[in-house]
């Protein structure tokens, strides 16, 4: 019970229940969606970025509570950051979410995306965890693409 | 014929005996994938103990060995569909490649621009997918038959969609995703009415009563191994011989062939037309044990013991408050999809494996089919002959475990 509770942390059952920025942010100039072949899941990123600084951030899409507070979280954690800053953002996620050991040391700077440590005991649940900023990055990358987890 | 024992039944399968996560292990997922009974495990073990080599080209006592063995099993393939021949028993890889064969061959051959498949709103993407790119190439047109909100068949709709265009109806003889079962006879009957050929995807139906070919009077008949206590990599398409007689081959190499030359090739004659290379020789041996194993048992028990489980279960899970479940047809085999009020099944599923509870979660392979009752995605609990009313306490637990985290 105790790594499920790890998972199901009251800040990700929060963001699950009330999501943060669900829409087209104004000013939006970026977008991409991401799908989970495994479940349907989709999520589409949105994004309002000036002079290499994410400036707003929003989502559209429901899936499972991880994917959904992902989204949330991370729509909030990578707003008002520079480009370099969210993608290095994006690999101390990532790091969090897949490595094994180690774990006090990586939630350093990650503040509230700290929550996912859970997951990483849940290797099936990381792709719910990433859908959002895969989606993100693809958005940055300007293509937009969709992205796929698998 | 042995009397059935569900107790005992369950002890032949070595797999449903551990615990994960500290747990003992409820496994409901076998519309998925079915466990394997010890008879199973047995003949594979046989065949790479004992019998096995290379078949239809041996001289040498063990190939004879092994082909013996692996022409057995269509032997019993035969007998267990009630076919009218062994040749009309054609191994493949599963359902999936057992449509695909018949969308390439068949569909090629008899499908052109302007003229129609019809599938109907339930199937699994297997019995989509290969119509759709058959449609895209040929320049035809998918059509699709509806489902109620109870996830029957709309079976006077679907009449109206046969039509002189129509060339093949492929429809499933169960529902994964409901378990509702199709009145695939009475369908087979509109459709030859108006000269329309019909495969049926009995993936889901032969694990759980019996099925006859020639009393369905369908053309094609399609199942895989896995689901029914077997191998996986093996599974079966029964043709009526005249189609497959007039059918081209689907894959050409090795096996399929009387004789080779650059100018030309002739082929062998059926089923061997449509076996192209090694096929899998011990998956189809160990099918055939699984069909032994099946077939000794009395089915007509089996089938009102898991009826009897599915009302059991229905009613325990109408007992979690907020659970809806979707497909609720008056003829259906031991499925229960279900969703709960805010609470995405992926969650479901994930909580449930703590508890030792083994569901799938997800669309089912059935995206237009979620998409008809409005939900991304549903957790399913699909039982097989050696599942218990204890199983399906141990998923209510589960579920009520499931509402404590969200709550």
């Amino acid at each position: 019970m105790s790594e499920l509770r790890e998972l199901y942390q009251s800040v990700i059952l929060d963001h699950h229940r009330h999501p943060r920025n669900q829409g087209v942010p104004e000013g939006a100039n970026r977008k991409a969606s991401g799908v989970n072949p495994l479940c349907g899941d989709k999520v589409t990123v949105h994004l309002a970025v000036a002079d290499d600084v994410v400036r707003a951030a929003g989502f559209e899409g429901s899936g499972c509570a991880i994917s959904t507070a992902s989204a949330s979280l991370m729509t909030q954690a990578i707003q008002g950051r520079s480009l370099a800053e969210v993608e290095r953002l994006f690999k101390r996620f990532r790091e969090l979410v897949t490595s094994k050991a180690g774990a006090e040391a990586e939630r350093d700077g990650l503040g509230k995306l700290a929550v996912f440590g859970g997951v990483r005991e849940f290797p099936v649940r990381v792709k719910c965890a990433t859908l959002a900023w895969h989606a993100m990055r693809s958005a940055l990358r300007a293509a937009g693409e969709t992205v796929s987890t698998e | 014929m042995t009397a059935f024992d569900p107790r005992r039944i369950r002890e032949e399968f070595p797999a449903l005996h551990q615990q994960v996560h500290g747990r003992p292990l409820v496994f409901l997922d076998s519309a998925a994938s079915a466990q394997k009974p010890r008879a199973v495990l047995d003949a594979l073990l046989r065949v790479y103990s004992h019998d096995y080599a290379n078949i239809h080209r041996g001289v040498y006592e063990l190939s004879q060995r092994a082909t013996a063995a692996f022409e057995a099993a269509r032997e019993k393939v035969q007998r267990f569909l009630g076919a009218a021949e062994a040749r009309e028993i054609v191994f493949v890889r599963g359902t999936t490649e057992a449509i695909n064969l018949v969308a390439s061959s068949f569909g090629r051959a008899n499908v052109g621009e302007g003229d129609e498949v019809l599938v109907t709103h339930m199937e699994h993407h297997s019995n989509i997918v290969p119509w759709q790119l058959l449609c895209q190439e040929r320049g035809a047109r998918l059509r699709v038959a509806p489902v109620d909100d109870r996830g029957e068949l709309r079976l006077e709709e679907l009449e109206k969609l046969l039509t002189p265009r129509t060339r093949i109806a492929a429809v499933t003889h169960v529902s994964n995703a409901l378990g509702t079962v199709n009145p695939v006879r009475e369908i087979a009957r509109l459709a030859h009415a108006q000269g329309i050929p019909v495969l049926v995807d009995g993936a889901q139906a032969v694990p759980h009563g019996r099925v006859d070919v020639r009393e369905l009077d369908c053309d094609f008949y399609a199942f895989s191994g896995h689901k029914l206590f077997g191998p996986s990599g093996v599974g079966v398409l029964y043709g009526k011989a005249r189609h497959l007689e007039a059918m081209p081959p689907y894959q050409g190499g090795g096996e399929m062939i009387l004789d080779v030359r650059f100018e030309g090739t002739t082929f062998k004659g059926i089923p061997h037309k449509f076996e192209a290379g090694t096929p899998d020789i011990a998956g189809v041996v160990g099918l055939g044990a699984a069909l032994d194993w099946l077939s000794a048992l009395d089915r007509e028990a089996v089938a009102a013991f898991e009826h009897e489980l599915l009302e059991y279960g229905s009613e325990a899970l109408s007992s979690v408050p907020g659970l809806r479940l979707v497909g609720t047809a008056r003829e259906k085999i031991a499925v229960l999809s279900f969703v709960l009020d805010g609470i995405h099944p992926h969650d479901i599923g994930t909580i449930l494996d703590r508890e030792g509870v083994a569901v799938r979660t997800g669309h089912h392979c059935a995206q237009p089919l979620m998409e008809r009752f409005g939900v991304p995605a549903t957790a399913r609990a699909s039982l097989a002959l050696y599942n218990s009313r204890e199983d399906l306490d141990a998923l209510v637990r589960g579920l009520h475990r499931v509402r404590e985290v969200f709550a």
